[in-house]
């Protein structure tokens, strides 16, 4: 029995109803472009409440809303070293309608010196029932509207992060398929807003497994992350990706070089990230600061062809030493912020393959891999 | 052009192409042949295989439809694909193709052809790989109708993606593979014109969109331009400005072979003319390739590709 041609089932009809008009296309591409110009990253200083316990705690801070604000304070005051090195900042919501000491507000403070302002807008992870302790990740409830808003008070990307482990039975098809079903939906109705997107699919460290797993696995989440944006006519070149490198798991006894850990990275992204896609942004994981710089370097300089920007966004890996260094103290502060100037400058480096690592120990080294860490 | 199709003609005109001199070796990367051809000899007796180095073969046994469908269609050849595929790697063949079809109208194509097409892609490509045969991946999207070239282009992009997700489902080694996709065009009876730079810029928008960069190339088919209109159209996406990081190529039948068959007619006495005919082609393609041929009388000058403001978004 053959349809007569009405346009009756549109659900199986491949019908172009343009989501975004080409100024619409035009301004997420080049806020994109902005971000991961040649030699700049990301600052994802987007930790939520309860993370900033976690990292203002052992350096014996108090969690309050005051130490939050001076601590970001002294990263967002950094002075002009950094505008070449960061493209953009990924904000908390508290965190972008705080002000400096002066009375200027933090996203206006990043936005005049050039500086892409991002928020996130996940509202964390939450339990897939029936899965081995998998989970998907919340936050589309008024995503629409807090986009406008958010792109009113000055933001022009977002972030959001969804989890997977790797283990015997995980991750399973049912927590790819719903985690890169959620990426999109997030994707979609940001490009809605003027918003770009990044996307981001985390497959933790935890675990044994050695490096080919690591490479499998991520092909595999990253092609379903693919098909479901082009499902979702999600906008590629005004998105960005925000993967893990590929890594051994923590537990695994093989030592792997940063050279191998490169190949197997760029060759996971060369078989699954479409070249219109503007810009890789790495997050470092449980890296230490110097191993994050070390490893996107050796990306960079990696021989296979990689026709998108690869890039950091970091967070632990290049705040670490800033916080042990500030230790809340207000005598602190120009040293933690040239502590935070440092590691900037070695990331915009790394990003273009010019990063000479000092062999540095201290802090720069020190592992920052906490157990199934989830925001 | 007047020939009856026997097996002797069939013959001779595939020994006319693969009879051409040595000119042909720097534009000529590959040969598919149809398995009647791949055991025929020369009249000197040297068989096909033999004049050809890399040879392809078509494994695909045709379209069949897709009941519940508007017209549309799947390609069987899967069975016995392994047993099949070593044979023709013992007999010569590194490389195999097999054709899907797609049609673009108000209800197609549908998300049942673009699915299992793309299924049956991945199986085949698996096949051929497990037996060292490189998979050369065609889901052509046809010409056929009104539609423009925003519409071919939004078209491919979705082909595309399925092909890629049945492929990684599938763990075929994508390096090990090629791309055989049509250019984005607009429809035959589309009545708005579009330049090259346009039909280019279309077509690399929707690979980059699509085509993972561990793919090694892309070999674009001709569908039913005609041999100038192909070559042009793969200059100028040579030339279009966006990061290109496959080969972008040409997998021409009609396109290479079109003025030999008419220089041909079937008669002894034109084989050297139409065999020089189809050598033109190959070199007028091989700098298209490199972004070098802009058409007709200027075979031999670089291209002048305007693409200025052309943009697709």
């Amino acid at each position: 029995m053959a349809l007569t041609g009405k346009k009756e089932q549109k659900s199986t009809m491949t019908h172009q109803y343009p989501a975004l008009t080409a100024e619409q296309k035009k301004e997420l591409q080049d806020i994109a472009q902005r971000i991961v110009a040649p030699g700049k990253g990301i600052l994802a200083a987007d930790e939520s409440t309860g993370s900033m316990a976690k990292r203002l705690n052992p350096i014996g801070v108090e969690n309050t809303e005051e130490n939050r604000r001076r601590y970001r304070q002294l990263l967002f005051t950094a002075d002009q070293r950094i505008d070449s090195c960061i493209g953009g900042v990924i904000f908390f919501h508290e965190t972008l309608y705080q002000k400096t000491d002066d009375g200027t507000p933090f996203a206006q403070l990043i936005k005049d010196r050039g500086i892409v302002v991002g928020i996130k807008v996940d509202k964390g992870v939450v339990p897939l029932a029936g899965t081995n302790g998998e989970t998907t990740t919340q936050g589309l409830d008024g995503l629409s509207e807090r986009c406008a808003q958010y792109k009113k008070d000055g933001a022009d990307f977002a972030k959001w992060r969804c989890v997977l482990k790797i283990s015997e039975t995980t991750p399973s098809q049912l927590a790819i398929l719903e985690n890169a079903n959620v990426l999109a939906r997030y994707a979609s109705i940001c490009q809605q807003n003027g918003i770009v997107p990044i996307v981001e699919p985390e497959i933790l460290p935890d675990g044994d497994h050695d490096l080919k797993r690591c490479q499998y696995v991520t092909e595999k989440v990253l092609a379903a992350v693919y098909k479901a944006l082009s499902d979702h006519h999600v906008y590629l070149e005004g998105t960005l990706l925000k993967p893990n490198m590929v890594t051994p798991g923590h537990s695994c006894h093989t030592k792997f070089s940063g050279e191998e850990i490169a190949m197997a990275t760029v060759t996971a992204l060369r078989r699954t990230v479409p070249p219109a896609v503007t810009g890789v942004t790495f997050l470092s994981g449980g890296q230490s600061e110097e191993e994050a710089s070390v490893n996107l370097n050796a990306i960079n300089t990696c021989p296979l062809t990689k026709p998108w920007a690869l890039t950091f966004s970091y967070g632990r890996a290049l705040q670490a030493s800033a916080l042990n260094a500030w230790k809340g103290e207000l005598s602190n502060e120009k040293a933690a912020t040239e502590e935070f100037i440092k590691r900037a400058q070695a990331n915009g480096l790394a990003a273009l393959g010019k990063y000479k690592t000092s062999g540095s120990a201290g802090a720069a080294a020190k592992s920052l891999y906490v157990a199934n860490h989830a925001y | 052009v007047g020939v009856e199709n026997t097996e002797e003609n069939r013959r001779q005109f595939r020994q006319i192409l693969f009879s051409a001199d040595d000119r042909i070796n720097s534009c000529i990367g590959g040969v598919i042949f149809f398995h009647e051809t791949l055991y025929q000899h020369s009249d000197n007796g040297v068989p096909f295989v033999k004049l050809i180095r890399d040879r392809g073969i078509l494994v695909d046994k045709g379209v069949v439809p897709l009941a519940g469908t508007y017209g549309e269609t799947t390609t069987q050849g899967l069975d016995g694909l392994a047993e099949r595929c070593a044979q023709y790697k013992k007999d010569g063949a590194v490389f195999a193709k097999c054709r899907c079809v797609l049609k673009i109208s108000d209800s197609n194509p549908s998300k049942l052809a673009i699915t299992e097409n793309a299924n049956v892609l991945a199986r085949y490509s698996s096949i051929c790989q497990q037996n060292g045969i490189v998979p050369v991946i065609e889901p052509e999207i046809l010409p056929d109708g009104d539609h423009d070239l925003k519409r071919c282009q939004y078209v491919t992009e979705k082909v595309l993606a399925a092909v890629y997700k049945a492929m990684s489902d599938h763990h075929v080694y994508l390096e090990g593979t090629l791309l055989k996709p049509n250019m984005v065009t607009p429809g035959h009876s589309c009545p708005t014109k579009y330049s090259p730079e346009e039909v280019a810029m279309a077509s690399v928008t929707a690979m980059r969109r699509t085509v993972p960069p561990a793919v090694p190339g892309i070999c674009f088919l001709s569908g039913g331009q005609s041999e100038e209109e192909a070559s042009i159209h793969l200059s100028a996406i040579n030339n279009c400005p966006l990061a290109k990081p496959w080969v972008l190529t040409f997998s021409f039948g009609r396109a290479l072979q079109a003025s030999a068959l008419r220089a041909w007619r079937g008669h002894k006495e034109n084989e050297k003319t139409a065999t020089e005919q189809f050598i033109k082609r190959a070199e007028v393609n091989s700098l298209a390739c490199q972004g070098k041929y802009s058409g007709g009388d200027n075979y031999g000058e670089a291209g002048q590709c305007v693409f200025g403001s052309c943009h697709a978004y």
